[in-house]
């Protein structure tokens, strides 16, 4: 199959190209680019005036819900609404039920997710057993079967000898360690941030420290060890000060952060919204402008829209009680353009936030649209108004504390290795059509 | 509009009707001095100068009252029936223990079976700060709901009674200095107070307690922290002290109750450094020698059995005024002396 889009206007962060190009793809590659190779004639055409064409969006943590939760979403109900949002790559932490701790169900998933056709599924090991934060995972063999890292996603490794030692194992491998740091005492029953709203609700709080703390942990075992590690969805200003010394020191560290904490604050818990219940917790302004200024210079070097998507019954009850996550992989580039919009972001890094900053971080084969690379494009509207509501988001979970929000930006069409797997339905200003022979 | 789940963002609109009308009684946060104001004159009327209530009246009749207390306490509830009693309203109490309702999914197929039996108002007490929040977001449009106490957020009553009591021996509210005392962290009771009294333009609110029990951002609250006891007294009008919870020892909150006694506890002689006509205030229940001296609790200047006659009157007042807005009712007459 060739393919020509057509009359699109190029952002391509990873090749510094900003510019009105068409693409010309042929099978699951990009063959041209602003001009067809030599001989090449389309079988289709895809018209894009008016739009951008990005590279596909690279998600660093999504949860997909499958195995374990499927009355909460699947592997094809959540790579859809990614599909929907952009996003042809997804990195899937190893908190599923079991958990991606043996070779064979890193298979099973990327077997499942390739059948679903919707978005790349990158599945990320479990660094201790079970979780359990005790005994090694099988890291080679998650390795061989696909992982592109390991993590031990939010359960905490409380023996810092385990924490070491699986650090060094790690770097044996040379496989990235995601982090999601939080001291396990300090967050206790915490479920939202220890400040202002915590005291004003009689909530139990979690204070900034227990990030704080395990950051500074962490990255002196880092340093002891060697491994190359990527800290998740920072949520304190003062955690994002830690990773800069620590960068500026030549560390091979990185971190992102979610989408939602660029945006939101501990008072859009307001009275116990349920909604706003997430892990690490909605802190302060001032952590969320620190968390931009970080995102603007670079030390935070990409977005995740930390997708979780609920069933109806995980958030109805009283707010501790509720489960904590945002669904939020369908509003991950939109929130970006919130910033370009507010002149905090240039509208070049907040592309490369989703594409080439997540690409450098765990696929570099991902995220740019050269000649040679692979055909996953996000088409989007930059004009096109939307709400955020049950009826616009397509994946299962309606969890999400912008509901109502009126966003602008959309996603009018996807490819996947040069594959349409999304287009917005009745969409006016697009138009794929066969070029007739 | 149909409820949905994802709803939860409710305001201080939550505890009001379309009209404006009290609805729900859930917090005391967001509400205006007026409206306090007249809940304390509905109870003051509902109150007699001997410290008893009115004999029954028939505000509410044939309003059913179902109190749901998903945690123990004898004496609020105790206090919630009684009031409900005297407007004549039909009073069903249940005990719910926790376990049994762990999930909010039960929670909320409980309400509306006993909404399908028509109740007017649920009373709740829940040891989950918001419940009551959750379960006003969730009841059918005539049905309302007064919180008797969630986790650690909020007990509304309780902080109206004490400002009932205040205002009975006070007066007005603008000169006075009023001091809480203990574990501010974990009482609900506190920041209903702090609310409370600070809506009604108390001149000073204080907070006194160890760092461990006295949560860092309680100045966001227009409080002001001390740290000691005697100096935290100095000059204070109002002294409200909190219970001392047992398993407070047990998260390293504190060594012993002897130590918190000594630095904390109430006695006479930290009781000097207060104006001379100081009023004492404990919501109870009283662990004497925890957090005050028997000789305080019983002496002249404790106002505590005058707290609990006032319990009734406040919570006859919210209930009526929460059930009154279907139509206009006419209050009775202060009975004469």
């Amino acid at each position: 199959m060739r393919l020509a889009i057509t009359g699109g206007y190029l952002i391509d962060p990873a090749n510094g190209y900003e510019a009105p190009a068409d693409l010309f793809i042929e099978g699951r590659y990009i063959v041209g680019v602003g001009h067809p190779p030599e001989g090449f004639s389309a079988e289709q055409q895809l018209d894009a005036s008016g739009q951008w064409l990005i590279p596909g969006l690279i998600d660093l943590q999504a949860r997909l819900r499958e195995p374990g939760f499927k009355h909460k979403g699947t592997i094809e109900s959540e790579s859809r609404a990614a599909a929907a949002g952009g996003v042809t790559t997804l990195c899937v932490p190893p908190d599923s039920r079991p958990v991606l701790d043996n070779p064979a169900l890193v298979e099973q998933l990327r077997r499942r997710a390739a059948a679903a056709g919707y978005s790349r599924v990158l599945p990320i090991g479990a660094l201790t057993q079970g979780l359990a934060g005790e005994q090694l995972a099988a890291m080679y063999g998650l390795k061989q079967a696909g992982c592109v890292a390991v993590s031990n996603a939010r359960q905490p490794i409380r023996d810092t000898l385990v924490l070491r030692r699986a650090l060094e194992y790690a770097a044996t491998l040379d496989l990235p360690v995601l982090l999601h740091a939080e001291d396990p005492w300090l967050a206790a029953r915490g479920c939202v941030h220890e400040g202002v709203v915590s005291n004003r609700l009689g909530l139990p709080g979690i204070p900034e420290c227990a990030e704080v703390i395990a950051v500074a942990r962490d990255l002196v075992l880092i340093e002891q060890s060697g491994v190359r590690a990527h800290f998740g969805q920072i949520s304190s200003a003062r955690a994002v000060e830690l990773i800069a010394e620590a960068q500026q020191r030549g560390l091979p560290v990185s971190a992102d952060v979610s989408a939602h904490q660029l945006f939101l604050t501990e008072i859009d818990v307001g009275h116990f919204d349920a909604r706003a219940h997430v892990r690490p917790p909605l802190r302060t302004q001032r952590d969320r402008d620190g968390l931009r200024a970080a995102l603007a210079d670079g030390v935070i070097s990409a977005v995740c829209s930390d997708h979780q998507p609920h069933d109806r019954d995980a958030k109805l009850a009283p707010f501790a009680a509720t489960e904590p996550g945002i669904s939020a992989v369908e509003t991950l580039l939109p929130l970006l353009l919130r910033l370009v919009d507010a002149q905090l972001l240039s509208r070049r890094a907040a592309i490369a936030a989703v594409t080439s900053g997540p690409a450098q971080i765990l696929c570099q084969q991902c995220g740019s649209l050269g000649v040679g690379a692979r055909a996953d494009i996000a088409i989007v509207d930059p004009q096109q108004r939307w709400q955020v509501n049950d009826t616009t988001l397509q994946s299962r979970g309606k969890n999400t504390p912008l509901q109502g929000w009126e966003l602008q930006g959309r996603v009018t069409c996807t490819l996947l290795e040069g594959r349409v797997v999304h287009q917005l339905p009745h969409h006016p200003d697009l138009n794929l059509r066969r070029v007739s022979l | 509009m149909p409820q949905t789940p994802f709803d939860g963002a409710a305001g201080p609109a939550l505890q009001f009707d379309a009209e404006g009308n009290l609805r729900h009684f859930l917090t005391i946060e967001g509400l205006k001095r007026s409206l306090l104001t007249e809940i304390l004159d509905t109870a003051e009327r509902f109150a007699t100068v001997r410290g008893q209530t009115v004999k029954k009246v028939p505000l509410l009749r044939g309003k059913t009252i179902v109190n749901l207390f998903f945690e123990n306490s004898t004496r609020t509830r105790t206090t919630f029936e009684l009031a409900a009693q005297r407007l004549s309203a039909d009073v069903l109490s249940i005990d719910i223990p926790t376990s049994a309702t762990a999930k909010g999914e039960s929670l909320l197929d409980m309400l509306h079976n006993l909404e399908a039996m028509q109740c007017d108002l649920f009373v709740v007490r829940h040891n989950q700060s918001g419940a009551a929040h959750f379960i006003a977001q969730h009841v059918a449009p005539h049905t309302s709901v007064v919180n008797a106490g969630d986790g650690r957020h909020a007990h509304p009553t309780q902080a109206l009674l004490d400002m009932l009591t205040i205002r009975q021996h006070k007066g007005a509210f603008h000169d006075l200095r009023v001091a809480i005392v203990g574990d501010l962290m974990h009482s609900r009771v506190a920041r209903s107070e702090i609310h409370a009294l600070t809506t009604l333009g108390t001149g000073e609110v204080r907070v006194i307690g160890p760092k461990t029990l006295i949560p860092s951002a309680v100045r966001s609250l227009g409080v002001h922290p001390f740290y000691d006891l005697k100096s935290g007294l100095e000059g204070c009008d109002v002294v409200v002290m909190l219970r001392l919870q047992r398993e407070r020892m047990e998260g390293a909150l504190l060594p012993s109750e002897q130590e918190y006694f000594q630095r904390w506890g109430l006695t006479e002689a930290k009781l000097a450094r207060a104006k001379p006509d100081v009023l004492v205030m404990h919501p109870g229940p009283i662990n004497r020698g925890v957090e005050i001296e028997s000789a305080v609790a019983d002496g002249e200047r404790s106002v505590i059995l005058q707290q609990v006659a006032n319990g009734i009157a406040v919570r006859m007042a919210v209930m009526s005024m929460c059930l009154g807005r279907h139509g206009a009712l006419t209050m009775p007459q202060p009975e004469g002396v």
